[in-house]
């Protein structure tokens, strides 16, 4: 049926039965999986959405102070202070395993564990709004790893979603419906030969037995 | 920028053109680059080579306002993801 040829044996009804019996319950599974993807997709686009918000009103601030320090300070001096950074950030990288989707868990510690180590520079020839810049950047620096990982977790359960989604789909929507109706188209195929077999023997045994007892 | 003094490896550039070769290095001779920032206003730019990473683990590329203020696209972005995973997006009544 549906385009392709199928030879109506007993052989073959018994392999499409156990497709079926397969792809029913890899349908339900996949159901399943979906289903739980998307719950927890949902956290994350929650959550996804208030750090954004925090870090973009965060960083808009913080560059408005770092503005406002450029406006005080040379661009020379500026430059000078930050030119050498004292601090250096060192991220771990790990995975988690959602649903067999693997996603990054971010970790990261600073080389100097003094806050302080943030400002590259004496304090003497700077102006106070550079520090005041640099603490607010450190703040939703915090933010902002938190946020990539959030992120990358969506991106990657979105793409998954999206897969199981198609998946669960084709089961339900073609494979199913197909493995349903060749099993249908093989069962009447079969019952029919059935039929015409026996009819053609009760023909043969009269037959046999008009010439066996010679009537007539 | 202020990033370099927070440790963070910062690369000005100047134009799109300057960003994509900046971001190829990162992404193809670098192993040990987990995270990229990228200012909206730059990301514009470089939209099909960061959508190009939007699948694998590694790299997060992640948007972040520029200079100028937000120009919305990181909560495209994530209006985008939900509407791929979704088919419909369901973030707008609330």
């Amino acid at each position: 049926m549906a385009g392709t040829t199928i030879t109506p044996t007993r052989m073959m009804l018994k392999q499409l039965k156990g497709r079926l019996k397969t792809a029913r319950r890899g349908h339900k599974l996949m159901k399943d999986k979906r289903d739980e993807l998307m719950r927890q997709f949902m956290d994350i686009v929650r959550l996804n959405k208030q750090l954004r918000e925090r870090v973009e009103q965060g960083l808009t601030e913080a560059f408005a102070a770092l503005q406002v320090a450029s406006a005080i300070m040379s661009p020379e001096m500026l430059e000078q202070a930050l030119l050498y950074p004292r601090q250096s950030v060192e991220l771990d990288m790990q995975f988690k395993n959602i649903m067999s989707v693997n996603v990054p868990q971010y970790s990261f510690h600073t080389r100097n564990n003094d806050p302080s180590e943030i400002y590259p520079y004496g304090f003497a020839q700077t102006s106070g709004e550079l520090d005041d810049a640099l603490s607010r950047m450190a703040v939703v620096f915090e933010d902002m790893l938190q946020l990539a990982q959030v992120e990358k977790t969506m991106q990657l359960l979105a793409e998954e979603i999206e897969k199981t989604r198609r998946r669960v789909n084709a089961l339900e929507y073609v494979m199913i419906p197909e493995l349903e109706s060749n099993i249908k188209y093989i069962s009447m195929k079969l019952e029919e030969n059935e039929n015409s077999t026996k009819v053609r023997l009760l023909k043969v045994k009269e037959m046999v037995l008009q010439n066996a007892h010679d009537f007539k | 920028m202020g990033f370099t003094a927070l440790g963070l490896e910062a690369y000005p550039v100047a134009d799109g053109a300057e960003a994509k070769a900046i971001l190829r290095t990162l992404t193809h001779d670098r192993e040990d680059v987990a995270i990229i920032y990228i200012e909206e206003d730059i990301a514009v730019q470089l939209q099909s080579q960061i959508d190009k990473f939007k699948d694998s683990p590694k790299p997060a590329i992640i948007l972040i306002p520029g200079r100028e203020g937000s120009l919305g696209m990181g909560l495209s972005a994530l209006n985008a993801a939900v509407e791929r995973a979704i088919g419909t997006n369901i973030l707008e009544n609330n």
